[in-house]
């Protein structure tokens, strides 16, 4: 038998009203792998990561955490699994009533007790590890450039050395340079913390980047998945034309036309 | 359309809305009293709320005071009781206008910068970023500003009594020519103390229901910046007619026989 996966989804589903947005999810990420879901807009990609954080609760099925089942789970045992996770937020959601280096420090100091000396040194360390000076730390987060957000999300992120870490859409809004500025250092902070992760986006640049496994969301469900070098020979036509960015396909957008 | 699921949906969504408030009353109060509390964001909410609020409440009380003596002058001495002036003044602002007033200005002022605050929280996903954080957003929001304000609010309306009869004082000496002495005797001649302890009950009541209408309202808001100016609007709205209605409720289970 091996190691039991790090995240295992198993039919998990979710509907908000009458709309169906997970339609029976099955997923696993072993340990040390970075999986990113790719898929269109409203496919439910943002939903799968909020349902596997518990911000979510799924209608039904099961998401299992180095093999602990969380759905359903106390509202004390589940702080007890949330401490293994980090994440980096689409909007960086960094809190501005905040200095930056607070910010960073925010989940040793609230969530780990931590003196706010200490934490505040090794915020600085970890402000340098994505390429920010100390001098950043004392500014508020609405000075910084997106870009700089960005990098100050992914620090925080990283600050309590979680084992597993989200990223959704980390590079959304940001030009090409900078988007593969915050790759590297995304790959770079996972293999230092030998972290596994879980990323969503729609930028194929970044997939090819930061995956070892890449799994398509459509309608709720898992379409295809396999390690990164298979996606261009997928076989899919799913895949085919959203790595290719095609309007037409089998993907119908609903798009009146005039 | 039919009238009867138009009459139906509203009564529906009313009591979706009632279960959800008192959803987060338990678990906010079930956050107060159980461990950690945050006593430097209780501290710098005490600040915010009742500090920053004493201008605002401070000038309401003063010319409410000011206008009662005025007013009641002017009715009293229609039949020639113009000694009850000091008395109906200190007895009126204690138990109604000074609780109430200031609930109502303390409301404007800070239920709707709740909601903002929190509201934009809800929308930018810092709410969601303090739970990946090991930080409870109930704790870390609603529990400070929940309690600050109860605390603040009684504190504010102590204050405001004094003022506003201070108001009615300096009308009644230099506008109305009564006696220094006799005013001031008269104003404490009757009092008494459960007057002014109602009022400060009231204003405990005001207070929480205050940071709570302001926090569930931020915290339930979604859709951008308009859906943040919705729960402002909502906050604002709905604490003032809480109020008026607690007010109701605390007065009769003090007065009536």
């Amino acid at each position: 038998m091996s190691a039991p996966p790090k995240i295992a989804v198993a039919g998990v589903h979710k509907r908000f009203g009458k709309k169906i947005v997970l339609d029976g999810v099955d997923l696993e990420v072993a340990r040390g792998q970075s999986l990113v879901i790719i898929g269109g807009s409203g496919t439910g990609k943002s939903v799968l990561l909020k349902c596997i954080l518990g911000l979510i609760r799924p209608d039904s099925g099961s998401i299992k955490v180095d093999g602990t089942e969380t759905v359903g789970m106390s509202a004390s045992d589940r702080e007890q699994v949330m401490r293994k996770f980090g994440m980096l937020f689409q909007g960086s959601a960094l809190f501005d009533s905040l200095k930056v280096w607070e910010n960073v420090a925010f989940g040793l100091i609230q969530g780990r007790k931590m003196e706010r000396a200490r934490a505040r040194d090794i915020a600085i360390e970890k402000l340098g590890q994505v390429g920010l000076g100390p001098e950043v730390g004392e500014l508020s987060p609405a000075e910084l450039s997106g870009g700089m957000q960005k990098r100050v999300a992914l620090a925080r992120a990283i600050a309590t050395e979680p084992e597993i870490i989200f990223f959704d859409e980390p590079t959304t809004g940001l030009d090409p340079i900078t988007a593969d500025v915050i790759n590297d250092l995304i790959v770079a902070c996972v293999k230092r913390l030998g972290a596994t992760t879980l990323s969503i986006t729609h930028d194929m640049a970044s997939a090819r980047k930061i995956a070892d496994r890449i799994a398509m969301i459509y309608k709720g469900r898992i379409i295809w998945q396999g390690p990164v070098a298979d996606i261009d020979r997928s076989g899919n036509d799913y895949v085919d034309q959203f790595i290719h960015g095609r309007a037409e396909g089998p993907i119908k957008m609903d798009v009146l036309k005039p | 359309m039919n009238p009867f699921a138009a009459v139906g949906r509203v009564v529906l969504a009313f009591f979706a809305e009632t279960g959800r408030i008192a959803l987060f009353t338990a678990m906010a109060l079930r956050h107060c009293v159980s461990p950690p509390l945050y006593l430097r964001l209780l501290a710098r909410q005490i600040m915010v709320v009742g500090y920053y609020s004493l201008p605002v409440v401070g000038l309401t009380a003063l010319f409410t005071g000011m206008v009662l003596a005025l007013q009641i002058y002017i009715g009293s001495s229609r039949f020639n009781a113009e000694s009850a002036v000091a008395t109906i003044v200190v007895i009126g602002l204690t138990r109604e206008l000074g609780p109430v007033l200031s609930g109502l200005m303390v409301a404007g002022r800070v239920a709707s910068a709740m909601a903002a605050e929190i509201g934009t929280m809800r929308v930018t996903e810092q709410i969601d970023a303090l739970t990946t954080l090991s930080t409870n957003p109930f704790k870390y929001l609603v529990v400070p500003r929940l309690i600050a304000t109860t605390l603040a609010l009684p504190l504010l309306v102590l204050i405001a009594d004094i003022i506003g009869v201070m108001g009615g004082y300096l009308v009644g000496i230099h506008k109305l020519g009564f006696n220094a002495g006799s005013y001031l005797h008269n104003t404490f001649e009757f009092l008494k103390a459960l007057d002014v302890v109602s009022g400060l009950v009231k204003a405990t009541v005001f207070g929480f229901l205050i940071a709570l209408m302001g926090c569930y309202h931020g915290f339930h808001s979604k859709g951008g910046a308009q859906g943040v100016g919705k729960a402002t609007t909502d906050a604002v709205v709905s604490a003032s007619i809480l109020i008026l209605v607690a007010n109701y409720f605390v007065t009769e289970l003090f007065f009536a026989q």
